[in-house]
């Protein structure tokens, strides 16, 4: 496992998160080294071995679909940090 | 029992009072209160608290119902209607809840009273509280000390007689290890057993709600409180709760309790181990067969659970975007800006770490090596823990392996405090329960610091869990201890 290929500024731009060039360098050395314990990993046969995404298996849960009450729209609206006339005012995507 | 007495009560203690009215809900709630603003401020358990709409509440209490007029204290990344949920995050500094969490729906529906939310590591990511945005809880058997995380505001309130009992959140030892090093007892319930419906998502495959609490039997009762299916949460099991209490006080003679010859490792405290090996001896002497057992992937838990933790953590947080909720930047230039400037600033460093860890083993070229690899030795795991629950009742192991650090002491190396979590952190990924309970102290600089036992039992066998640990508690002292800053009563003052 190649962690040396961790590039910090790429993966956070993936993640939408911008950092200082400070931080950049900060986690760099920070997570290559968590990279670095994890590579023992690969010391695990880990062949036939089936992967776990949960910890208890899960089925699907279906429930009547019908409509009940929950939030109004002004509840809804309430932590908006812009919103007008009802609505969520977003930054502006297409010029 | 004066006013400044009964913060120190149990939750038991409390119903008891309250049925036989010597105290009403109000004076409860009041004496917590009092408490609270003397104290809270050299601790730091709480970011919010508000005894107007609680004291309405306690006026109105029920107090026949199963936690009828009894206040808890709420982590601040459960939402309850009207309050602030900030996670300890500049992200949601100004949030405030719309609903009520399940848990909350359920402890209102058991007659208790919410009045506070606590604090803990930013989104619960950390060992410490270090990591909270708006200050680190310290430890009241030592303020030079971390109280533990991510739910330090709920085990250091407890511990200092600020709250009858609290809510925490547990996704790799959030509630055991903060009981652990305050003093207390923390439980994790079997995935699935508390609905997580209204809990601020972490890590969905490893997080679970659990009550912190003075002692075994309380701790039960709070279980008895928010367990049970729930529509609302997919992932809830479909199984009905039992009462929890009902096993408690039962002999444990013959009951088989597993010592796994791989947590003898370095990095564990002296102090620890020497108490936990005490505590393993006792439980011989309560007629517990002690069983050597085999956990033969411990040396991978920690690696595998921080790879998926922060991968699942990385989805979670992307709904964090500044458009319907939490913080937004100011004029942004086009929508990458505006998503990218927004994060910057909300999102404090542990966050960003695990955000940006969480996307690389996700991301293409990678995803193979590192979540894929991961979620099949997260398998191996629970194939361990199979394994040895055919064999025995419960495991027993140290909680932390060392008591509550210095602050600062530990926050310029994140490995070194994901390393840890290696005792808590396979309840998660296996989704079985566990309880940490007071064992002995540590004399470390002239500071008497608790250390915690950790019992881990099957998946769905909290009773019996949970019925060990009492038997271990009640035989025992070192639930009594106080720390310094606890209340004195008033009888032993005159």
């Amino acid at each position: 496992m190649a962690n040396s290929d961790l590039d910090v500024t790429h993966v956070a731009r993936l993640a939408r998160l911008k950092l200082t060039d400070a931080e950049a360098q900060l986690f760099q050395e920070q997570l290559a080294h968590v990279l670095q314990y994890a590579d023992k990993l690969g010391e695990v046969d880990v062949s036939g071995v089936e992967a776990a995404a949960h910890a208890i298996p899960l089925f699907d849960v279906f429930r009547e679909d019908e409509a009940r009450d929950w939030f109004t729209p002004e509840e809804a609206l309430r932590n908006a940090p812009r919103q007008a006339n009802g609505l969520f005012v977003v930054t502006k995507v297409v010029e | 029992m004066t006013p400044r007495d009964l913060p120190a009560t149990t939750v038991a203690e409390l119903q008891d009072l309250l049925r036989r009215r010597e105290v009403s809900s109000s004076e409860a709630l009041e004496s917590l209160h009092v408490r609270i603003e003397n104290i809270d401020g050299g601790i730091g358990a709480y970011l919010s608290r508000d005894y107007e709409t609680a004291r309405k509440e306690s006026q109105n209490a029920d107090v026949n119902l199963p936690l009828g007029g009894v206040p808890i204290a709420i982590k601040d990344n459960i939402n309850v209607a009207g309050q602030p949920c900030t996670c300890a995050s500049r992200m949601l500094r100004d949030y405030r809840a719309t609903y009520d969490a399940t848990v909350i729906r359920k402890l209102r529906a058991a007659g208790a009273v919410i009045f506070g939310k606590t604090n803990l590591d930013e989104f619960a990511m950390g060992s410490s509280t270090e990591n909270s945005n708006i200050r680190t809880t310290l430890n009241p058997w030592d303020i030079s000390r971390v109280a533990g995380g991510s739910s330090g505001g709920s085990a250091a309130a407890v511990a200092a007689d600020e709250a009858f009992a609290a809510l925490g959140s547990d996704t790799g030892g959030s509630v055991r290890q903060p009981a652990g090093l305050c003093g207390i007892v923390g439980m994790k319930p079997t995935y699935g057993r508390v609905s997580r419906f209204g809990l601020t998502a972490f890590a969905s495959s490893l997080d679970q709600i659990g009550p912190l609490a003075k002692n075994v039997r309380d701790a039960a009762l709070l279980l008895n409180g928010i367990a049970g299916p729930d529509p609302q949460d997919s992932t809830s099991l479909n199984q009905p709760a039992p009462d929890f209490t009902v096993q408690l006080g039962r002999d444990i003679r013959g009951l088989r309790v597993g010592v796994a010859k791989e947590h003898s490792m370095d990095g564990v405290d002296p102090q620890v181990a020497t108490a936990v090996a005490a505590a393993v001896d006792h439980l011989a002497s309560l007629g517990a067969e002690i069983v050597d057992i085999a956990l033969p992937h411990t040396d991978y838990t920690v690696a595998a659970y921080y790879v998926l933790a922060t991968a699942e953590a990385s989805a979670n947080l992307a709904r964090f975007d500044g458009v319907r909720y939490g913080h937004r930047a100011e004029k942004p230039h086009g929508l990458l800006d505006h998503y990218e400037r927004t994060r910057a600033e909300g999102f404090g460093p542990e966050v960003k770490r695990r955000i940006i860890l969480g996307t690389y083993v996700l991301s293409s070229g990678y995803y193979d090596a590192y979540y894929l690899r991961a979620q099949k030795i997260r398998q191996l795991i629970r194939g361990d823990f199979a394994r040895v629950f055919q064999q025995v009742d419960a495991v027993v192991s140290p909680t932390s392996p060392v008591p509550a650090f210095k602050v600062g002491e530990r926050e310029a190396d994140p490995l070194q405090m994901y390393l840890a979590d290696i005792f808590t952190i396979p309840a998660n990924l296996t989704g079985i329960c566990g309880v940490s309970v007071p064992c002995g102290f540590a004399e470390v600089d002239g500071a008497r610091l608790p250390i915690g036992l950790q019992f881990l039992g099957n998946a769905l066998d909290e009773a019996r869990l949970l019925q060990i640990a009492f038997a271990y508690e009640q035989s025992t002292n070192w639930h009594r201890a106080r720390p310094p800053l606890a209340v004195v009563p008033t009888e032993a003052n005159a």
